[in-house]
């Protein structure tokens, strides 16, 4: 290779240390004293954390069917509550010998979540097989159609609930909130100011005194001898919730759209509906969809609350597994059990809403 | 088409005839019609939602009205802020106690969530990769778990896991955690400490006189006074000399195990002490996705521009890019201010005497639910409301001054 007196040099490799496992580790982790103090701080909590964490989690966990009295005297984490009690968990109190029917209907409208979240599917009819969705969700819990046994709400939990809560939620908060926010920025000052009222007064109380309201107020508002569903009254004080936060985002977004768009369809004569509908909302919906994703994602866990109401889901049907005395001490093991499923949906949610925001991002900003 | 255009001309030609229906396609009569009926139905809706309810409440036969508010209470509170309280006193008296027990842990945790936030978001953009690493994971599980989920588990590790008070573990010599919460020695009151607290008071008076005239110095000098040293001996110095003053009373107030409690000293129960750590990490989290983003938003060229011109590091850090950062940070964080303060309310989950908690007992005691709902829900609007009014003028007085 090399040629003598040639007055070329070969290219010798870079040095050891700037290079490989130790450049990296030089370069990220030992660049300067202070780093260096900070890497081994965080080294020496990370040593003394992680290993007892992972014995307690797999290493000296139980597994297997076994006696509460067994998992007391274990070291690590008793998995065998979870096995136990995962149908009490994500199913709450649903008769037992019908829980294949949420979790069909869960499988169903997680299948119809994932199509929605492929921007293929983003069609008209798409809102249409959300609505078909919702209807056999309800119908699978609810029976009393098709020769399924008619199972009451109050019996309805876990899991399914959860999402009954949110689903609904979403997809009766979004028109409601469309209105909101055109409302606020309408000309009409009645209009207006009754939607700043709404969207003010909600965002300023805690969800928890909305839900109250609903289950204490909700049943005073109605004609005497009309009582109202203890999951519709949650239900419903989710939806004024979650609608006036939606409401903000949506208007952020009616407020990022250039005026040139509003003037452009006024020169057109299209009338304020259409141009609504044609020009400023597909624009404005657009920009708004991440931050949407991410109310949804709010709003999903708060519908955790309404276990202060005394519905059934997810984390209060949790709550009645370790009711049980002999299980009491394995609480740890339930909360850890239902994160995971928080989790999950939350950080797919998040990962989507920043996912969106990056391809929808076709450069409205001038 | 000619004929079509004719036809056009003649019709606009034609003097207009005024059809039936043409006053309402006016938008101005159309506007003023819409309103109507908007407030019509509003109004319709609520009067509808009134006559129910009084039907309903004279068929229960439950009260109305605000009177109840001076009534015996009858139920017992487990901690107070600032006022004594006892099962003897109203329920007016009650919800003040509630009211202050909600402030004084949204006090502490919009403190401790700032500084954790703080931290950590700058720690996310740390050039230490495990730095980095460990603060986006505290960041991706806390804010992907239900707080009222977190509450429940801070509080089950409290009260479950942590050893009885018998074997109290002494985290540093006079503080001890356990069981029934954390107990910490206190000194004992001396006639010397309101005094301590009017010299600190002076001492921040002496501050803002001192900062106002270092910058005037600057003004004229360019020369930039050192802030720091003098004024942290003011705010130390001060309330040091009057205790040296006072004869320096040193005694202190330490928590002793009694038989089955500590006695003495001062103590945080466990639901304040689960519902403050699950509101601080939870927010904290959301804070620190703020500061980053408010960081990274600030263009690199103001920190190429900044060295260029010879700052050093932490020069370009405190005079240019904290200055840009704070003003993109400001609002969210307001907003976050807010929901730990509207979070707090989950106390009830958990036990701690906070206003809805309060409100709650109240509400079942007495049977006046729209009463006791309007008085939380006119609280919490308040302290939003004055939270936000304070964080505007805050934004307006740092925003970027443009013509």
């Amino acid at each position: 290779m090399s040629v003598p007196n040639s007055g070329e040099k070969t290219e010798l490799p870079p040095p050891k240390t700037q290079v490989g496992v130790i450049g990296w580790l030089r370069a990220n982790l030992f660049n300067g004293w202070f780093n260096t103090l900070l890497t081994l701080i965080a080294g020496y909590i990370l040593i003394s954390t992680v290993p007892p964490l992972i014995d307690w989690l797999f290493l000296d966990a139980v597994w297997g069917m076994v006696d509460p009295e067994v998992c007391k005297q274990a070291e690590g984490a008793c998995w065998t509550f979870i096995r136990e009690k995962y149908r009490l968990i994500l199913f709450g109190t649903y008769p037992f010998n019908e829980q294949w029917r949420p979790l069909v209907g869960v499988l169903l409208l997680l299948t119809v979540v994932g199509f929605s979240c492929n921007r293929r599917f983003w069609h008209p009819w798409l809102g249409a097989v959300w609505l078909a969705t919702l209807l056999i969700y309800l119908m699978l819990l609810g029976g009393g159609v098709l020769g399924l046994t008619p199972v009451r709400t109050e019996l309805w939990g876990g899991l399914p609930l959860t999402l009954l809560l949110a689903v609904v939620g979403i997809v009766v908060a979004f028109p409601l909130s469309i209105l909101l926010a055109l409302g606020r920025r309408s000309n009409m000052p009645i209009v207006k100011s009754i939607c700043i009222g709404y969207i003010e007064l909600v965002r300023g109380v805690p969800l928890i005194t909305l839900l109250f309201m609903a289950s204490f107020m909700l049943p005073l508002f109605m004609p005497t001898g009309v009582s109202i569903d203890a999951l519709l009254r949650a239900q419903v004080a989710i939806i004024i919730f979650v609608s006036s936060y939606l409401a903000e985002v949506i208007r952020g977004g009616l407020q990022a759209l250039p005026k040139g768009q509003y003037e452009g369809a006024e020169s057109l004569g299209l009338t304020y509906w259409q141009t609504q509908r044609k020009i400023i909302l597909p624009q404005a919906l657009k920009i708004s969809i991440p931050p949407i994703v991410n109310t949804y994602l709010g709003m999903f866990k708060d519908t955790s609350l309404v276990a202060i109401v005394s519905l059934t889901d997810l984390l209060l049907a949790t709550r009645q597994a370790f009711a049980d005395p002999e299980w009491r001490s394995f609480f740890v093991e339930g909360y850890v059990f239902i994160a995971i499923i928080y989790w999950c949906f939350c950080f797919f949610m998040s990962k989507y809403s920043q996912h969106l925001e990056r391809v929808l991002d076709t450069g409205h900003k001038r | 088409m000619a004929e079509q255009v004719a036809r056009k001309a003649g019709d606009s030609a034609a003097p207009p005839r005024r059809e039936a229906g043409a006053f309402l396609r006016d938008p101005r009569v159309r506007a003023v019609l819409y309103q109507i009926l908007v407030l019509g139905g509003v109004i319709l809706l609520v009067a509808y939602l009134v006559s129910n309810t009084m039907d309903n409440l004279e068929e229960r036969s439950i009260r109305t009205g605000f009177g109840f508010l001076s009534n015996e209470a009858g139920f017992y509170i487990g901690e107070t802020t600032f006022v004594a309280y006892e099962a003897s006193d109203s329920y007016g008296q009650a919800f003040v106690v509630g009211l202050l027990n909600t402030l004084r842990v949204a006090l502490l945790g919009i403190v401790l969530s700032t500084i954790i936030g703080a931290i950590v978001g700058i720690a996310r953009l740390s050039s230490n990769w495990l730095i980095a690493k460990l603060a986006s994971v505290y960041v991706e599980v806390m804010r992907n778990i239900p707080l009222l989920l977190q509450l429940f588990f801070w509080y089950g590790a409290i009260s479950f896991l942590l050893p009885s008070v018998r074997d109290a573990i002494t985290v540093i010599p006079g503080v001890f955690l356990s069981k029934s919460g954390l107990q910490y020695a206190v000194p004992v009151s001396h006639p010397i400490h309101p005094w301590m607290g009017l010299a600190f008071l002076a001492a921040i008076a002496a501050c803002v006189v001192y900062y106002k005239w270092a910058k005037r110095h600057q003004a004229e000098t360019g020369r930039e006074p050192n802030l720091l040293l003098p004024s942290l001996g003011m705010l130390i110095g001060l309330p040091a000399l009057v205790w040296l003053a006072g004869g320096a009373p040193t005694q202190m107030d330490v928590p002793e195990l009694a038989t089955f409690r500590y006695v003495g000293g001062t103590s945080v129960t466990p639901e304040f002490l689960a519902l403050l750590l699950g509101l601080t990490f939870y927010t904290a989290g959301f804070i620190a996705e703020i500061v980053r983003s408010g960081i990274v938003a600030v263009a690199w060229g103001q920190t190429e521009a900044a060295s260029a011109i010879g700052l050093s590091r932490t020069l370009v850090l405190r005079l240019v890019l904290l200055p840009q950062a704070l003003r993109i940070i400001v609002p969210p964080t307001t907003s976050q201010y807010l929901n730990l303060t509207k979070n707090s309310s989950l106390a009830v989950a958990i036990g701690y005497p906070d206003l809805v908690s309060v409100g709650n007992t109240t509400l079942n005691q007495t049977g006046q639910a729209i009463e006791c709902i309007s008085i939380m829900m006119a609280c919490y609007l308040t302290i939003s409301l004055s939270i936000s009014f304070f964080m505007n003028w805050y934004n307006k007085h740092i925003a970027l001054v443009e013509r």
